[in-house]
């Protein structure tokens, strides 16, 4: 029988967290394997991102490619895979992906981030991609002179109304109460705008259509209008991201919103288990945060590494030289 | 694969053909991208992989209803076999593939 092909470590996650620290593994010439279903993550549908040290301004997939071909060029190979399971077997990791295969390695690192939140109501699985989407500004020139709603009260869904009342002819806002997370000033500016109508406080309770979205069906909470229909072409879900970390409640441990309990330097409840990006229990998500836990949890994964089983140190210079 | 060849490359071809209705301006829509290209490596000859820009051709686009950007959509002997949307990972395109060729 071949002997299986252990990989050093596998990091979980093709976000800034996990290809800062393929790069940063890479570069110790630790033999790295990325299981991810994309690369970029959530960073790389943000339309602009100006606050990553060193760019003015660069778009999320364009910072996502360049450090995709870092990570690469550092020598880390790329599944395109989403992972179901993990277990813990003698002194490696068995990983298993949607497709059954498995792979092994020494370490690992935690860094798929978070997955936007569903309505969870009856008829949004059989209508997304039918009108049911989750990224304004992904399908949004799709619906130009239509009727779309957008659900939620934070940034993103405020943003998307704002976005939105530009391509179709007419957007509501539903939100189940009536303060928002959104920042006040972008409150204040989509409220004046002529073709957006908020309606609060109301709540989806099933969406209809057959083959496509026809409409959805409102239900009022407290003072908010009586139970409607809404007739729509659109509806754009924003309301948040969720770790989606159930796979994971016997293996690490986890906080109550689900999030990865992360010491300081990036370790879980796990020797050789770590973790970084948005999927940790940090308070701030964040870009630059994310590519920063990257490295630490990599570096991390080399200590461990080395103490394990006396890995040779290299300098991480090393892939540069001749020898 | 455009408005003009769809007919041809696609609802033609004796082989499954794998189509990803993508735009310019979708970002999820680049992220599929390389996605497809190691898919269409390992799948070699034994399947057509190709692209359509819903914005440049939307006739096609609007004959499949497509309302979100990146939907995949396998054909076979002509006929929609498969539609997924949203970003696709490797396996779940095997997956699909698998049966079919």
């Amino acid at each position: 029988m071949p002997e299986k092909n252990i990989y050093d470590l596998i990091i979980i996650g093709g976000g800034p967290a996990g290809l800062a620290a393929a790069i940063y593994a890479g570069r110790r010439q630790l033999k790295t394997l990325v299981l991810a279903k994309n690369i970029g993550g959530q960073m790389g549908i943000s339309d602009q991102i100006e606050n990553y040290p060193g760019f003015d301004f660069v778009t999320g997939f364009e910072l996502a490619q360049k450090m995709f071909q870092q990570a690469q060029k550092w020598g880390a190979q790329f599944e395109f895979r989403e992972v179901e399971k993990i277990i813990s077997q003698e002194n490696t990791f068995v990983i298993t992906a949607g497709s059954g295969q498995e792979f092994s390695a020494r370490a690992v690192i935690l860094a798929f981030g978070l997955t936007p939140r569903n309505l969870e109501v009856p008829g949004e699985k059989e209508l997304q991609g039918r009108g049911v989407t989750y990224c304004a500004t992904c399908d949004g020139p799709l619906f130009k002179g239509k009727t779309v709603a957008v659900v939620g009260g934070g940034n993103s869904a405020l943003e998307s109304v704002e976005y939105l009342s530009k391509l179709a002819s007419k957007v509501y806002l539903i939100h189940f109460k009536n303060k928002f997370t959104a920042v006040p000033a972008l409150v204040d500016r989509v409220k004046t705008i002529d073709n957006v109508e908020f309606i609060c406080c109301a709540r989806v309770e099933k969406i209809n259509g057959r083959n496509k979205l026809e409409s959805v069906d409102l239900e009022n909470i407290d003072d908010g209008p009586a139970k409607k229909k809404l007739a729509l072409d659109g509806l754009f879900v924003e309301i948040g991201y969720r770790a989606k970390t159930d796979w994971l409640k016997d293996f690490v441990e986890l906080n109550q919103s689900g999030e990865i309990i992360s010491s300081r330097d990036g370790k879980t409840s796990r020797p050789g288990v770590f973790v970084a990006g948005d999927c940790s229990d940090s308070q701030y998500k964040q870009v630059v945060i994310a590519a920063s836990q990257g490295a630490v949890a990599a570096l991390q994964v080399y200590n461990y590494l080395v103490q394990k089983q006396g890995k040779k140190i290299l300098p991480d210079w090393g892939k540069t030289r001749s020898t | 694969m455009t408005d003009d060849n769809f007919d041809q490359e696609v609802l033609g071809s004796s082989q499954p053909v794998l189509v990803d209705f993508f735009a310019d301006w979708c970002g999820p829509c680049k992220m599929q991208a390389p996605i497809i290209e190691q898919l269409a490596e390992e799948i070699d000859d034994k399947a057509k992989i190709g692209k359509l820009d819903v914005d440049a051709n939307p006739a096609i686009a609007q004959k499949y209803e497509v309302m979100s950007i990146p939907t995949l959509i396998i054909f076979k002997d002509g006929q929609v076999v498969e539609r997924l949307t949203g970003l696709q990972s490797k396996d779940v395109l095997w997956e699909k593939f698998n049966s079919l060729i």
